[in-house]
C-alpha cells in the first residue's frame, strides 16, 4: 500500500524501494541523493516509521504500508501540519531534500511529540540539506510540534 | 503600504511540499517516452594512456543498445587544438579519476551499471602529479607540447621595500582546501533529437548559456537547440552553463536518434562535478605595534585540476578582493594556476572571493596575535572608514557603499563580546578541558561581477494576469516570489495572478542566468523596469479609453484599478486595459546592464567550544551582519544567509576533498566526505543592516554567497582562538579534531 | 549504486530460513534489516547470489527477562532496544548504545543480530556485547550452539558463524550489583559518523570500538582496575594490546590518545552512575 492505495508490480529482485516508488508507483517526489545511505533524501514512512527507501528492497516492503510526502495532504488538498510549518518557516529552498526531510520530521514528532531544539537536530542527523543551513527546518519542526500533528489528513495509519 | 521589504512566504512551496519538485530525473513527459538510459564508464586511474577499449562483453549484456566512445564522436566539431584542450569522452589519455571514457546506453537504468562494469579499458599508467610543489616544479609535464604545468599567472611579488617601515612582519602558508559543491541533486540530463532540433533538459543554472555551449559543441545553430532547466536541486556555481558529461548525453540523443536520459550517482558527483577552492596561500602582513597594518601581500597557488577550467579566472577574483575591508598602504598579490591529476576546479559559492577573505582574515588575526592585540580592536583600527566611499582598492575594485565599522560593532554588541571574553577568561583560569573560542571576520565581497546584464519581459494579458519571463534561473533562491513581489508592488495585481517563467530557451531566448549573486540586482531590476514600462503603457491606454489626461489618472495598487483621481465611475481593471491594448495585451522587454558590480559586506562572530583533550570543536553560536543593501523579502534573504553560514562553517570544520599522492580520491562517498548536518550547527543569530547601493534603483546587492564568505574565517579563527592560550597560533582548515589535537600537542611540546 | 543481480527468497520462520540456507550454501546471505549488507551490495563490495529475507520472522524479535539474563531475539531492531523498558531497567548500556547506531531511519531497520553478524569493529554493538560478556546463540542444521562474545568476532566482516548458521538470540547476563555502573563514549566528527574510537564500560569491563580488526577488551585497563587503580591511572593503559587503524579521520597515535581519554571519561561516568 502506498499512500493508502494498493500498488502492485512485478519487479526485479534487486529493485530498491525508492525506485519502486518513483517508477512503479509513479511518485517522483521521493529523491535519490547518494549511494551510501547517508543523505536521507529518500526517506519515507514504512508502517509509519521513517526509513531510507534506498536501503530497503521493494520486496521487503511487500504487503506493508508506505507513506511518501505526496500522501500527507488531505484529500481536498489541505496541507498536513508539517507541510504548513515548512512553508510558514521557509524550511525549504531548492526542495530536493524536502520530501525526505518532511517525512523524517513527521516520524520524529510521532515518537517525540515535544522535542527540544537539540532533539530535533539529533533527530535529523540522517538528513542532509545544502541550501537552508537547517535553521528554518528546525523552526518548522518545532512549530509543527507546537501545533501538534494530531490526526493529520491523508496519513496512512499503521 | 508597499509589499517590498515585508516577509512574504514563498509561492513556490505548496507544489514542492505536496507533489515534490520536478527535477530532471523526475520528468515523465511524452517527449521522453521510450528514452534509453545512459551510464558512464569513468577512469579509475588518475593518469594513463588508453591503449584499448573492448566493448564486446558490454554489448552482449542484457538491455544494451549501444556502447559509445570518443571514436564514435566524429560527427561533431573537433576540439580547438590547444595542447590542454579538454575532450568530451577521453580518447587516448585520461587525466583524473572520474574522467569519462565511454557511455553505455541501455533500455533500463539498472542494466546500465551491469553493462558498464563489462566495458574493458586498457590503461597504461603514467605518473600522476598531485602535490602543488611537484606540479609547479614540472618534473612531470602533464600535457605534451607544454613546457610547464602552470597554465596562467598574474600579479607580482611584493616589490622590494614594501614591508620596510613595518615594526612587525608575519608570514605564513596555509591551504584553502578543495571542496565538493555537493548540491543535493547531482547532475542529470535528458535529451531528444527530433525534427532537426536538439532539446536538452538539464540541471543547469543557465539555460541560455547551456544552449550556446551545447550548440557550439555539437556543431548546430543555436536556433536548432532548446535547453530547458526543470526544477534544479541546488547548484552553488557547479551547474553554471553545462558540463561535458551533459553535452555527451545530448550528443548521444542526436547520434542514436533516440531520446536518452542520465542521472549521476553521488560517487560520480563527488568525483566528476567541478570542485571548489583548492588554493594555497602565502600571506605576508606587516604593520606597527600600535595596531596599524601597513602592508599585505597574498601569494596564491591555484590548483587547476586536470584541465584549465575555473582556475583560469578564479584567482583573478581572489586578487581583486585581496585587501578586503582594510585600508592598506600597500596591498599586492600574485598567482599561479597549476595543473594536477585531479578533478578540475570551478566556481563554488563565492568563487575566488571566500579565498581572499579567508586569507586576509587569518592574516589579520596572525598579526594581532603577534602584537598581542584583540582581534576586534585591530579590525576597528584598520577598516576603511565610512566616509571613504566609493572606495577604490589597490587592486582597482571600486566599493560602492559600506560601513564596515558599524557592521563590526553591531556583531560585537549583538553577541555580547565583552561578556564572552570574560567567560573565556574564566574558563582559561579554571583550566578545564572545554575552552571557549571567539572568531571574527569582517568581509566585503563583489556581486554581479560578471559585467553581463539580465533580461525581463513582462506581459499583462486580457484576463489581467501577468507573465514575467526572466533570464534569471532560480534553483532554490525564490525568484518566483521575489519577482512577483516587484510586479505586484507596482501594478497592484495579486501575486497569485503572476507567473514567472524561467529556464526555457524557447520562452526566454536571451538571458545569462543565476550565479555570482546577480539575480535580484540584475534580473530583479530588469523585471522592475519592464513592469514600470508596462504601467506607463497602461496609463496611456487607459487615458485614451476614458478620454482623460494621463496626469489625472491614478492606479490604486491596493485594488489594481485605474481611474481618474476622485472619479470612481471611470474605473478600469487591468483586464480591460490590457484587452484594449491589443491581442498581445501589454508587454515590455528590458535588458538591464548595471554600470558596475556591487559590494555587500558584513561581519561574523563565531563562538566555538573546543574539547582540548580530544580536539573536537563545536560551533555553539554564530552572529552575523550581512549587508546586501535594501532587503526585498527578509524571509528569502535570511534563508540565503543561513545556507551560506552552514557551508562556510563546514569548510572551517569538516569538509575536504582529498586525493592520495597517486591521484586516487580518498573522499568519494558521503560516508567519507563530511558534509555538515543539523547536529553540528546551532541556530544562527542574524542582525539586520541595510546600506543601499546606488548602482541600481532597487538599492539591492547580492546576498547568495556573502554568508559563506564571512562564516569560514570566523569559525576558523574561533577554533584557533579557543586554544591560543595553549600556544597555538594557527591550524589549517578543516580544523578537524585530529588537527586541533596535533596543534595543541605541538604547542605543548615546544612550550 | 545498484546491487548486482541476485535472487530473493523469503523466510517465514527460523526453520524455513535454515532450510533455505542449507539449499544455497555459500551463495546465500541472510538479510535482516539490511542496513549493513545492502550498503555493501549497492557499492558491489558484496555480491551474494541469493538473499534470504528474515523480515517476516517475527519470532526473533523480543527482549525478555529470563533467569539471570536478558534474552534478546537476534532480529530485534536497534529502535526497539533503544526504547525497551526491560533494557532501561536492567542493562541500560545496551539500550543507550543501540540508540547511538546510525540515525533514526537506520535504527528503524537495523537489527542487533544483523549488526553482530556483520562484524564491523567500528560498529557500536559488537564492542557493547563484548563488554557485557554476552552469549550469542546460533542455530544451524545440526542444532543450536552457544558462542561467547569474546570468541565470536574474527575480523572485519568475519565471525565464527557458518554460512548455514543463523544467529537467533543474544543473552546478556544481568550485571552484578557492584558492576552496575556503565558508560558509552562514542567519538565522531559528526553525529552520523561511525566511531573514530568508542568505549563501552559495564562495571570493570571495558571494550573498545575501532581500535583493532575486531572489538577488543582493554585487558590492561581491566587488570589495573582489578588491582585498585583509579580511572585516570587505569585509562593510561587503554591502547595496550590494540592495533588502531590509519585513515582519513585519524592516525593510530591519535586513536590511541582518544582511547585513553575516552576510557578515563567512561570509567568516571560509570563510577558516578
Amino acid at each position: 500500500m502506498v499512500n493508502g492505495a494498493p500498488v502492485a508490480a512485478e519487479v526485479e529482485d534487486r529493485l530498491l524501494l525508492v525506485h519502486f516508488l518513483r517508477e512503479a508507483a509513479g511518485l517522483t517526489a521521493t529523491n535519490v541523493g547518494c549511494d551510501t545511505t547517508s543523505c536521507g533524501a529518500c526517506t519515507v514512512l514504512l508502517d509509519g516509521e521513517s526509513v531510507k527507501s534506498c536501503t530497503v528492497l521493494a520486496a521487503q516492503a511487500d504487503g506493508r504500508q508506505v507513506t511518501t510526502v505526496e500522501g500527507l495532504a488531505g484529500p481536498d488538498g489541505e496541507l498536513h501540519p508539517m507541510q504548513r510549518a515548512f512553508r510558514a518557516e521557509h524550511g525549504l529552498q531548492c526542495g530536493f531534500c524536502t520530501p525526505g526531510m518532511v517525512m523524517a520530521s513527521v516520524s520524529l514528532l510521532r515518537e517525540n511529540p515535544h522535542p527540544t531544539e537539540a532533539e530535533v537536530r539529533a533527530g535529523l542527523e540522517g538528513n542532509l540539506c545544502r541550501c537552508t543551513g537547517y535553521h528554518n527546518i528546525v523552526r518548522a519542526v518545532l512549530a509543527a510540534a507546537e501545533e501538534g500533528l494530531g490526526s493529520a489528513p491523508g496519513e496512512s495509519v499503521r | 503600504m508597499s509589499i517590498l521589504g515585508t516577509r512574504v512566504v514563498r509561492t513556490e512551496d505548496p507544489r514542492l511540499l505536496t507533489q515534490g519538485g520536478v527535477y530532471t530525473d523526475d520528468l515523465r513527459i511524452p517527449e521522453l517516452d521510450g528514452a534509453a538510459r545512459i551510464t558512464f564508464v569513468h577512469s579509475p586511474i588518475a593518469h594513463a594512456r588508453i591503449t584499448g577499449i573492448d566493448t564486446g562483453a558490454a554489448l552482449a549484456s542484457p538491455g544494451v543498445v549501444a556502447v559509445l566512445t570518443a571514436a564514435d564522436m566524429d560527427d561533431i566539431p573537433a576540439g580547438d587544438g590547444r595542447p590542454t584542450a579538454e575532450p568530451l569522452l577521453a580518447a587516448d589519455r585520461v587525466r583524473y579519476v572520474g574522467e569519462a571514457v565511454a557511455i553505455v546506453v541501455t533500455e533500463q537504468g539498472y542494466q546500465g551499471e551491469d553493462a558498464a562494469e563489462l566495458v574493458s579499458v586498457d590503461y597504461d599508467p603514467l605518473p600522476a602529479v598531485v602535490d602543488f610543489d611537484d606540479a609547479l616544479a614540472g618534473g612531470t609535464l602533464l600535457f605534451d607540447g607544454t613546457d610547464s604545468n602552470v597554465i596562467r599567472t598574474g600579479g607580482e611579488p611584493a616589490p622590494p621595500g614594501a614591508f620596510d617601515g613595518c615594526e612587525v612582519v608575519v608570514q605564513r602558508t596555509f591551504p584553502n582546501q578543495r571542496l565538493a559543491p555537493l548540491p543535493l541533486e547531482g547532475r542529470a540530463a535528458a535529451a531528444r533529437w527530433a525534427d532537426g532540433r536538439l532539446t536538452l533538459w538539464a540541471s543547469t543554472q543557465n539555460a541560455q548559456l547551456a544552449r550556446d555551449a551545447l550548440a557550439a559543441a555539437v556543431g548546430l545553430d543555436a536556433a536548432a537547440v532548446r535547453v530547458v532547466a526543470p526544477d534544479v536541486g541546488g547548484g552553488f556555481g557547479a551547474k553554471i552553463a553545462t558540463d561535458r558529461d551533459t553535452i555527451i548525453v545530448a550528443w548521444a540523443a542526436k547520434h542514436l536518434g533516440r531520446p536518452v536520459r542520465w542521472v549521476e550517482t553521488r560517487n560520480e558527483n563527488l568525483l566528476g562535478m567541478v570542485h571548489g577552492r583548492a588554493q594555497r596561500h602565502t600571506i605576508t602582513i606587516g604593520g606597527n605595534r600600535d595596531g596599524r597594518i601597513l602592508a599585505y601581500h597574498l601569494d596564491i597557488v591555484q590548483d587547476a585540476g586536470a584541465y584549465p577550467r575555473g582556475a583560469t579566472f578564479l584567482p583573478g577574483l581572489t586578487q581583486l578582493m585581496a585587501s578586503g575591508v582594510y585600508d592598506l598602504a600597500y596591498c599586492g598579490s600574485a598567482f599561479r594556476s597549476v595543473l594536477t591529476s585531479t578533478m578540475p576546479i570551478g566556481a563554488y559559492r563565492g568563487a575566488g572571493r571566500p579565498e581572499a577573505t579567508a586569507a586576509i582574515e587569518r592574516a589579520v588575526d596572525l598579526f594581532a596575535a603577534e602584537i598581542g592585540m584583540d582581534p576586534a580592536e585591530i579590525r576597528r583600527r584598520n577598516v576603511v572608514a565610512p566616509e571613504a566611499f566609493p572606495y577604490t582598492t589597490p587592486s582597482g575594485a571600486v566599493y560602492d557603499t559600506g560601513d564596515y565599522a558599524a557592521a563590526l560593532e553591531a556583531v560585537l554588541d549583538g553577541a555580547g563580546y565583552k561578556e564572552l571574553r570574560e567567560e573565556q577568561a574564566r574558563r582559561r583560569a579554571r583550566g578545564g578541558p572545554v575552552q571557549l573560542g571567539l572568531g571574527l571576520a569582517t568581509y566585503v565581497e563583489i556581486t554581479a561581477g560578471d559585467g553581463g546584464g539580465e533580461t525581463a519581459r513582462v506581459v499583462v494579458d486580457a484576463t489581467g494576469a501577468v507573465t514575467v519571463y526572466t533570464g534569471s534561473s532560480p534553483h532554490g533562491q525564490g525568484h518566483q516570489t521575489a519577482f512577483a513581489m516587484l510586479v505586484t508592488d507596482q501594478l497592484g495585481i495579486p501575486m497569485d495572478k503572476i507567473t514567472v517563467i524561467h529556464g526555457d530557451t524557447d520562452q526566454v531566448p536571451t538571458g545569462i542566468g543565476t550565479f555570482g549573486s546577480r539575480s535580484l540586482q540584475l534580473g530583479g531590476t530588469a523585471v522592475h523596469q519592464a513592469t514600470i514600462q508596462v504601467k506607463d503603457q497602461a496609463r496611456e491606454v487607459a487615458a485614451a479609453m476614458i478620454e482623460a489626461s494621463e496626469t489625472d489618472l491614478e492606479l490604486d495598487t491596493a485594488t489594481g484599478i485605474w481611474q481618474v483621481r476622485g472619479d470612481p465611475d471611470t474605473a478600469l481593471s487591468w483586464a480591460e486595459v490590457a484587452a484594449q491594448a491589443g491581442p498581445a495585451g501589454l508587454a515590455a522587454d528590458v535588458e538591464f546592464r548595471a554600470d558596475s558590480p556591487t559590494f555587500p559586506f558584513g561581519a561574523h562572530l563565531a563562538v566555538v567550544e573546543v574539547d582540548t583533550q580530544t580536539g573536537k570543536a563545536t560551533l555553539i553560536r554564530h552572529v552575523t551582519v550581512d549587508d546586501a543593501g535594501t532587503v526585498l523579502n527578509p524571509v528569502l534573504a535570511e534563508g540565503q544567509r543561513h545556507g551560506g553560514i552552514a557551508q562556510g562553517a563546514a569548510q572551517a570544520l569538516l569538509e575536504e576533498m582529498r586525493y592520495d599522492p597517486e591521484g586516487n580520491p580518498l573522499t568519494s562517498t558521503l560516508a567519507d566526505y563530511a558534509a555538515i548536518t543539523a547536529t553540528e550547527l546551532p541556530s544562527f543569530e542574524l542582525l539586520a543592516m541595510e546600506t543601499p547601493t546606488s548602482v541600481n534603483e532597487l538599492g539591492v546587492k547580492g546576498i547568495g554567497e556573502a554568508g559563506t564568505i564571512g562564516a569560514t574565517p570566523a569559525v576558523h579563527n574561533a577554533v584557533i582562538d579557543a586554544v591560543a592560550h595553549l600556544g597555538v597560533r594557527h591550524i589549517d582548515m578543516p580544523a578537524t579534531p585530529q588537527r586541533v589535537w596535533a596543534a595543541i600537542s605541538e604547542a605543548k611540546g615546544s612550550a | 549504486m545498484i546491487p548486482a543481480p541476485f535472487s530473493y527468497r523469503r523466510a517465514g520462520s527460523v526453520a524455513e530460513a535454515l532450510d533455505l540456507a542449507g539449499e544455497y550454501g555459500d551463495d546465500a546471505k541472510f538479510l535482516a534489516g539490511g542496513h549493513s549488507l545492502l550498503p555493501l551490495m549497492k557499492l558491489r563490495l558484496a555480491m551474494p547470489e541469493v538473499l534470504i529475507d528474515l523480515g517476516p520472522v517475527r519470532e526473533l524479535s523480543y527482549v525478555r527477562e529470563e533467569d539471570g539474563h536478558i534474552a534478546i531475539g537476534a532480529l530485534t531492531r536497534h529502535h526497539d532496544l533503544e526504547h525497551s523498558e526491560v533494557l532501561a531497567r536492567s542493562v541500560p548500556l545496551l539500550a543507550h548504545a543501540a540508540g547511538q547506531v546510525g540515525d533514526p531511519q537506520v535504527r528503524h531497520r537495523g537489527t542487533i543480530g544483523g549488526s553482530l553478524a556483520h562484524s564491523d569493529p567500528a560498529s557500536d554493538l559488537p564492542a557493547t556485547v563484548l563488554a557485557l560478556d554476552a552469549t550469542l546463540v546460533a542455530r544451524g542444521p545440526a542444532g543450536s550452539r552457544e558462542i561467547a562474545a569474546a570468541g565470536f568476532f574474527q575480523g572485519l566482516f568475519e565471525t565464527v558463524l557458518e554460512p548455514d548458521e543463523l544467529l537467533t538470540e543474544i543473552r546478556v547476563p544481568l550485571p552484578a550489583p557492584d558492576a552496575a555502573g556503565w558508560s558509552f563514549q562514542k567519538f565522531t566528527k559528526r553525529a552520523i559518523d561511525w566511531a573514530i574510537v568508542g568505549v563501552a564500560v559495564q562495571g570493570h569491563a571495558v571494550a573498545l570500538v575501532n581500535m583493532a580488526g575486531t572489538p577488543v577488551r582493554a585487558a590492561a585497563v581491566e587488570r589495573a582496575l582489578a588491582a585498585g587503580a583509579a580511572p585516570a591511572e587505569a585509562a593510561a593503559h587503554a591502547a595496550e594490546g590494540t592495533s588502531a587503524g590509519d585513515d582519513i579521520n585519524a592516525s593510530p597515535a591519535y586513536r590511541e590518545h582518544l582511547a585513553r581519554v575516552l576510557v578515563e571519561r567512561a570509567l568516571l561516568e560509570a563510577q558516578s552512575v
